[in-house]
């Protein structure tokens, strides 16, 4: 059950921030409310008013408007386009012409109403990500919603997105529309809810104010307290382990998205690299990791150029990589835990060798890296890791990659979707290898766990390392830094017009 | 935008309770719906199913039958009553010519028939089997690699040249001969399979187009090939092969009985292959890296895994067993080559491996029933007037009811399936 025994009201004109873990079943509830769930038990009440919500459409209808994390846009279709897709409307009679003029109006009233600098005319994959949102915003709004449910909204944004994103919900909360603004992250609640109701394991455990502290709020989250700073012990930094020198590489497309990069990470030191998503840091790793090919410049571990090496080899070298996408790259989700556990090593002693694995050796090693790496699943680990949860299955990445001897760890968005005991944990471990003189290399675009975790930060933006600063340089100045405003630039004020 | 996917899954995750996210690639979802249906009950209830839906077709299509449609709201027993008799006439025919016929074995036992008589549907059933075990592997192994091997017609046409070739060209001792004639056929399916392997890990030509391509090749370099000289029988003037040799024809088994039992090493061959590809997917390394890329290749990739070796490995490997597959047809009961000397064996294989749901031992089980119908079939044709055809029918309909489980559950009112993607799986593609 996702969801058991949920109380929620949300008053008009208020900013009511849903708090919990990833999987606490707060997408669920939304879900419900939205009509693409029918609940079991309970009603919903519009106005005070009972409501029979199937779909959709019946949400619209009563007034509750969606925007969903995954946004549902059509990339190729104007923004006008867009937001007349499901309530077209036509001129000319039986033949029908889409009434485009119309849907144009429309967006640019909603859009000057509610000040979200809309454009019409644009198409949407032009758009940058925080725009393409307030495209979102401006569908729901066009249909005459009071109620506007964000489902993690800021996910996807920078620093100065975010800030834009917060500004419009006051703009709307001003104009008496309600917002239920879905998230974990606390510092955004705090800045903008006028209530918080925490949900966890399918539960409503409280509703809390806004000026309730981080720390109490995270322990409502996960029913106990937790850590929220990484206790880190100072760490003399070793000999360069990965070096990279001028480096580029292509994205998928053939563009350049690597450009010239060059990065020192010593033993026992981790380099944070910030950055937006989308500047660079998904090619830069993969090229590090041989999964994608080097257009130009070197890349060493320990003096050793491992340009041209496998994958393999590579990973022989004494190097673990935690992939950014867990689902698609990480994890094969119809194997065990155990095979899992194994992924990069299953032909290797004890549990195998060139010809044969040996199940019976993966079993055991299984039982063990479950007890230690506190994976929450059966204790044979003989279940299909896709049923873990998405913390879990990150632990289960995480022990396969410190379960042999390293000497570089490379992690890309570690805690993506994990819940904050899943978060505290992982971050615990990466600074335990770091002790060890393990050289780390963190890919994150949470600002506050490269902060957390690094001891130097590098900021790329469109595929350049354009600073690398202490973590003590204060977040401003990096969110700036991110959004391709260099220190001599930094009086210019609008430095994220694009990308 | 990468995020955004993992999110959907979690959103998915978390809606359905306790549903996985659906998985990515066809084979994952092909078996993920296998093993979420109870497999048993589906596919028993599916057979059961078609031999309905060919009974009401054995019906319709019968003169007399149709005749009391005319008077059909006067006395409508007559339409039952004949449908009846025509439809259970033509089953036990199935049953006699696939399985055994009692009056043979009474026959036999007090002295007036032959044991060559009790065994002989049984033997048919196996000698039809063998061929489609081999060819259902072919399949199934590649699609748990993650490859939708269509050519397992061509593989298995190249596989019967080349035991052929070896059969009537080299001259070698009893025995020897043998073994060599069955590497032959596993060797030149095997080098066709790599073709599209190869192509794939190089090129990322699409497996299904290139399969389809090659065996059109395949069919019409046979066609050009027994009709040159050194090959084509010189005593005939139509398009047919030399006979293997006596000493490269696989031994029947049940030959002291009488001629008429076909059934020979290539059943053997069949269940020991069956049993090595078992052994092969759970226990190799090769197993382990097949099964992972056929479930997710870009986490393999990610882990260090050749993905287009692998690729190349899987499809020369399936191609082998397709190869070995028209070996034991060329080896067994055609000993010549001709245009169709494989039938559509490769093509069946396809049905028998998505039948076995891709597993080994599933596969012989599959093998055995489309061999049993095959068998049933000759007989039912010939007893009952019911033409060959109808047996490809039902053999369809079992497998399209296999592969949309959701149609049979809806039929008998099982419990509704727990998982969203089920009956999907066979529509979404590749």
């Amino acid at each position: 059950m996702a969801n058991d025994d949920i109380h929620l009201t949300v008053e008009p004109g208020e900013i009511h921030a849903l708090l919990g873990e990833n999987g606490a079943g707060k997408s669920t509830l939304m879900n419900v409310l939205y009509g693409l769930l029918q609940p079991d038990e309970g009603e919903i009440l519009v106005d005070d008013k009972p409501v029979q919500i199937r779909g959709p459409r019946d949400a619209i209808a009563a007034g509750i408007g969606m925007v969903h994390q995954h946004f549902m846009l059509v990339p190729v279709f104007t923004v006008a386009e867009n937001v007349m897709l499901g309530a077209e409307q036509t001129t000319g009679g039986p033949i029908g012409f889409l009434d485009r003029r119309r849907a144009r109006k429309l967006v640019r009233e909603v859009s000057d109403r509610f000040r979200l600098a809309v454009d019409p005319d644009r198409t949407v994959e032009d758009l940058p990500v925080g725009v393409q949102q307030r495209v979102e915003i401006v569908k729901a709004l066009t249909r005459d919603v009071d109620l506007l449910i964000l489902d993690e909204p800021t996910a996807v944004l920078t620093p100065q997105e975010t800030e834009d994103l917060l500004e419009v919900m006051r703009t709307l909360k001003a104009a008496g529309k309600s917002i239920v603004f879905i998230t974990h992250k606390l510092k955004e609640v705090q800045a903008i809810a006028d209530r918080i109701t925490v949900i966890r394991r399918g539960r409503t455990v409280g509703t809390a104010a806004p000026d309730t502290s981080e720390e109490e709020l995270a322990s409502l989250m996960v029913g106990r307290s937790v850590l929220l700073r990484v206790d880190k012990p100072a760490v003399e930094p070793g000999a360069a382990v990965l070096e990279v020198a001028g480096l580029a590489v292509n994205d998928d497309r053939g563009h350049r998205a690597v450009d010239g990069v060059d990065l020192t990470v010593r033993a026992g030191e981790v380099l944070g690299v910030a950055g937006v998503q989308g500047n660079g840091q998904t090619e830069l790793i993969e090229a590090i990791m041989g999964l994608r090919p080097v257009v130009a410049g070197r890349t060493t571990i320990e003096g050793r150029p491992t340009l041209g090496l496998s994958t393999r080899e590579i990973l022989r070298e004494g190097v673990g990589y935690v992939p950014e996408d867990r689902s698609v790259d990480g994890l094969v989700k119809d194997f065990t835990v155990a095979e899992n556990l194994v992924l990069d090593i299953f032909n290797t002693e004890p549990f195998g060798t060139r010809w044969v694995i040996r199940p019976d050796a993966i079993a055991k090693s299984a039982r063990e890296r479950v007890e230690q790496f506190d994976v929450r699943t059966d204790a044979s680990g003989q279940a299909a890791v896709g049923t873990l949860s998405g913390g879990n299955q990150q632990k289960v990445i995480v022990a396969r990659e410190f379960s042999r001897p390293l000497k570089l760890f490379i992690a890309a968005q570690p805690t993506r979707g994990v819940d904050v005991g899943s978060i505290e944990f992982i971050h615990r471990q990466i600074v335990h290898e770091r002790g060890q003189g393990t050289a780390v290399l963190l890919v994150s675009s949470e600002l506050d766990e490269v902060l957390a975790l690094s001891d130097r930060i590098a900021v790329m933006y469109r595929g350049r390392v354009i600073a690398v600063v202490s973590p003590d340089t204060p977040r401003e100045e990096i969110g700036l830094l991110m959004a391709g405003v260099t220190t001599e630039a930094a009086g210019v004020k609008d430095g994220h017009t694009d990308d | 935008m990468t995020e955004q996917t993992t999110a959907t899954a979690e959103d998915l995750a978390a809606a359905g309770a306790d549903q996985l996210p659906p998985p990515k690639t066809f084979a994952g979802r092909y078996l993920r719906t296998m093993w979420t249906a109870n497999t048993v009950t589906v596919t028993v209830l599916a057979v059961l199913l078609a031999l309905v839906i060919g009974g009401i077709l054995i019906a319709v299509s019968d003169e007399a039958v149709r005749a009391t449609f005319s008077y059909f709201f006067s006395r409508p027993s007559d339409f039952f009553s004949l449908s009846w008799d025509k439809v259970s006439d033509a089953y036990a025919q199935l049953f006699k010519g696939s399985i055994v016929d009692p009056a043979a074995v009474r026959a036999a036992a007090n002295g007036t028939g032959t044991w060559e008589r009790v065994f002989f549907p049984i033997s048919e059933t196996l000698t039809y089997a063998a061929p489609l075990a081999l060819t259902g592997l072919a399949f199934a192994l590649a699609f748990r690699g993650g490859l939708f091997n269509i050519g397992v017609q061509g593989q298995a046409i190249m596989g019967a040249v080349g035991a052929a070739l070896a059969g009537f060209l080299l001259p070698l001792p009893v025995g020897i001969h043998l073994v060599v004639a069955l590497v032959f056929g596993a060797a030149f399916g095997g080098a066709y399979g790599f073709v599209p392997g190869f192509l794939k890990a190089r090129t990322g030509a699409h497996e299904v187009i290139t399969t389809i391509m090659l065996n059109y090749v395949a069919l019409f370099f046979l066609g050009w090939l027994i009709i040159q000289k050194g090959i084509q029988d010189p005593e005939r003037s139509d398009a047919i092969s030399k006979p293997v040799d006596d000493s490269a024809q696989l031994t029947h088994l049940l030959g002291f009985l009488g001629p008429s039992l076909r059934v020979n090493l290539g059943i053997v061959v069949a269940v020991l292959v069956v049993a090595a590809v078992a052994w092969l997917l759970r226990r190799s390394t090769f197993g382990f890296e097949l099964r992972a890329v056929g479930l997710n290749p870009e986490a393999s990739r990610t882990a260090g895994i050749g993905v287009g070796s692998t690729y190349v490995l899987v499809m020369t490997a399936a191609g082998a067993l397709a190869g070995l597959g028209g070996a034991t047809i060329v080896m067994g009961t055609a000993v010549s080559l001709t245009g169709a000397v494989i039938g559509s064996v490769g093509f069946d294989g396809l049905l028998v491996g998505l039948l076995g749901r891709a597993k080994p031992w599933g596969v012989l089980f599959a093998a055995l029933l489309f061999g049993a119908l095959q068998a049933g079939g000759n007989r039912m044709q010939s007893f009952s007037g019911i033409s060959l055809e109808l047996v490809g029918v039902i053999q369809a309909l079992i497998v399209i009811f296999v592969a949309a489980p959701a149609l049979v559950k809806t039929v008998f009112r099982l419990r509704p399936a727990k998982v969203s993607g089920l009956g999907t799986g066979m529509s979404k593609g590749w």
